[in-house]
C-alpha cells in the first residue's frame, strides 16, 4: 500500500469532510466514523477522482467504506 | 404545545441579526448606517474587468467558519452561510429558550430571490468541462431558494411551520409579512423570518449588467449608488441577510422578552405591467402602501418614517415617489423618506428584511438614517429624503417599501416597541 497515496487520501478526506488528520486512520469508516452522509461520500469520491485522475464508475463506489479501502482501490486503479 | 397560548393577533420583533456590507452584526451596521458610510467598492468576489458594471456593495468581513462547522463553511452556498449567521444571532439576541416542545411551534420563513447561484455557476462549469458525473451533489440542495429555511431550521432544530418566499427584490418584507401571519393565525407561536441573497458572481453580475439595471459609475463607487438624485444612472448589487425572531404579543410579554417592536400592517399587490420594469404609473406600489395602511387600522399622518425601496434607478424612484404622494396625499410632504441602499446597494432578498431592521432601530434610536449622495434634486422626486445626514425624530410607526421583478409590491408597517 502506497504510503503517498494514503497522504493524499488523507489530505482530500480532511478537506472534504472537515475532520482531523489523526482521526483518517485506515480503518476508519467514512460513514461510521467520520461522519459523512450519502451526499458527503458521493463528493468525497469525486474529490479521489480529481486528485488521482482516475474514474471511479458508481457500481465501483460500494467498495470504499474505509480509509483503507479507498488507498487500495485506488492504488489498483492507478496509472503507473 | 400543552398549554398551547390563544393567539393574541399581535406580532413583536424580539431578536434580531444582519450580515451586511456595512459589516456583520446589527450594532457594527446600524453605527455605521447612521455615519452615512458607502460600503460600494469595485468587486472583489470575481475578476469584474469584463462587466459593464465593476463596484457592489460586498460583505467584506463575514467568515463562515465562525458559524458553521467546517464541512460545511467550505462549501455551501453564501446565501445559506449568511442566514444561518444571522438566524443565530438573532435567536441569542432575543433570549429565548428552546425547548422541545417550543420548537413544534417556532417556524422558519427566510427567503432569497434568487438562492444559490455561486454554487450553481461553479457547478454548471464543472459539468461543461467533465460530464455530468462531476456535478456536486449538493448541488440541487445548495441552489434552491428555500434551503436558507431549511437548513437552519436544522440548526435549530426548530420544527414549526417550514415554508420559503421568492419575490426578487421583495421576498425578504414578504418573508416578515407572510410570518406575521402565520403568527397571527396560530399556526407558529414563534417563526425566524427574513431574507438571504448572495447574488456577486459571474452569472448574477452578467445578467444585471445585460437588463441595464444597474449603475456604470464605476470610477466613483462611494457615489454610485444615489437614490433620489438627478443624476441617478442605476443601482449597485448587494448581499447579506437580516432575520428576526417573531413572536406572539402575549407570549413575549408573558416570558419578558425584549420587544423591539411590532410588525402591524401588510399590504401586496401585483403590477400586472412588465418581466422588469415598474408600472409607469406605480399603481401596485400605490395600492400595496393603502393596503397596509388598512390592515394596520392607522391614517397616513400616523406614518413618522418611510424607508423606501429607492433602487437609484429612474424609474422606481420617479414611481415610488408618485405611489407615496398618492397613498399619503398631502401629507406625503410632511413624511421623512430615506433609501439606505444609498449605503448597502441592493441587497435584492434581503432587501426588505434589512429595511425593516433599519425602521425598527430608527424607531427604537429617535434617529432616522439619511440618504447619501443626495446632490442634485429631481423635480419628479420632491419629497424629503432626509439628504446626506441622519436626522433625530421621535417616530413610533414606519413604513418599508419593497418592489421585486414581476410586478411584485409590498409594505409593511412596523410599530415602536412600548
Amino acid at each position: 500500500m502506497s504510503a503517498d497515496t494514503l497522504e493524499r487520501v488523507r489530505k482530500v478526506t480532511v478537506e472534504e469532510l472537515g475532520v482531523k488528520e489523526e482521526e483518517v486512520v485506515e480503518s476508519a469508516s467514512f460513514t461510521e466514523d467520520l461522519g459523512a452522509d450519502s451526499l458527503d461520500v458521493v463528493e468525497l469520491v469525486m474529490a479521489f477522482e480529481d486528485e488521482f485522475g482516475i474514474d471511479i464508475p458508481d457500481d465501483e463506489v460500494g467498495e470504499i467504506k474505509t480509509v483503507g479501502d479507498a488507498v487500495t482501490y485506488i492504488s489498483k486503479k492507478k496509472p503507473a | 404545545m400543552s398549554d398551547r397560548p390563544v393567539p393574541s393577533g399581535r406580532v413583536a420583533i424580539t431578536g434580531v441579526g444582519a450580515v451586511t456590507p456595512l459589516g456583520t452584526g446589527v450594532d457594527k451596521f446600524w453605527s455605521r448606517i447612521l455615519a452615512g458610510e458607502s460600503a460600494v467598492e469595485r468587486i472583489t468576489l470575481l475578476d469584474p474587468s469584463e462587466y459593464s458594471t465593476q463596484i457592489a456593495a460586498e460583505v467584506k468581513d463575514f467568515v463562515a467558519e465562525d458559524w458553521l462547522d467546517k464541512k460545511e463553511a467550505r462549501r455551501i452556498d453564501r446565501f445559506i452561510a449568511f442566514a444561518a449567521a444571522a438566524a443565530q444571532m438573532a435567536i441569542q439576541d432575543s433570549g429565548i429558550q428552546l425547548t422541545d416542545e417550543l420548537r413544534e411551534e417556532f417556524g422558519v420563513l427566510i427567503g432569497s430571490g434568487i438562492g444559490g447561484l455561486t454554487f450553481l455557476g461553479e457547478q454548471h462549469r464543472r459539468q461543461i468541462e467533465g460530464g455530468p458525473s462531476k456535478v456536486s451533489p449538493f448541488l440541487v440542495p445548495y441552489m434552491i431558494p428555500d434551503m436558507a429555511s431549511g437548513y437552519v431550521s436544522i440548526l435549530h432544530r426548530l420544527k414549526g411551520p417550514n415554508t420559503c418566499v421568492v419575490t426578487a427584490c421583495a421576498t425578504g418584507a414578504n418573508a416578515i409579512g407572510d410570518a406575521y401571519h402565520i403568527i397571527k393565525r396560530g399556526d407558529a407561536i414563534c417563526m425566524l423570518a427574513g431574507g438571504s441573497e448572495a447574488p456577486i458572481n459571474e452569472l448574477g453580475l452578467g445578467g444585471f449588467c445585460s437588463a441595464r439595471a444597474m449603475t456604470t459609475r464605476n470610477d466613483e463607487p462611494h457615489r454610485a449608488s444615489r437614490p433620489f438624485d438627478k443624476d441617478r444612472d442605476g443601482f449597485v448589487i448587494g448581499e447579506g441577510s437580516a432575520v428576526f425572531v417573531m413572536e406572539d404579543y402575549d407570549f413575549a410579554k408573558k416570558r419578558g422578552a425584549k420587544i423591539y417592536g411590532e410588525v402591524v400592517g401588510y399590504g401586496m399587490a401585483g403590477d400586472a405591467y412588465h418581466i422588469t420594469q415598474p408600472d409607469p404609473e406605480a399603481d401596485g406600489a400605490y395600492r400595496a402602501s393603502r393596503m397596509a395602511l388598512r390592515t394596520a387600522g392607522i391614517r397616513p399622518e400616523e406614518i413618522g418614517y418611510i424607508n423606501a425601496h429607492g433602487t437609484s434607478t429612474y424609474y422606481n424612484d420617479k414611481g415610488e415617489t408618485q405611489a407615496i404622494k398618492r397613498a399619503f396625499g398631502d401629507q406625503a410632504y410632511k413624511i421623512p423618506v430615506s433609501s439606505t441602499k444609498s449605503m448597502i446597494g441592493h441587497t435584492l432578498g434581503a432587501a426588505g428584511a434589512i429595511e425593516a431592521l433599519i425602521c425598527i432601530l430608527a424607531m427604537r434610536d429617535g434617529k432616522l438614517p439619511p440618504t447619501i449622495n443626495y446632490e442634485t434634486p429631481d423635480p419628479e422626486c420632491d419629497l424629503d429624503y432626509i439628504p446626506n445626514v441622519a436626522r433625530d425624530a421621535q417616530v413610533s410607526l414606519s413604513m418599508s417599501n419593497s418592489y421585486g421583478f414581476g410586478g411584485h409590491n409590498v409594505s409593511l408597517i412596523l410599530k415602536r416597541g412600548e
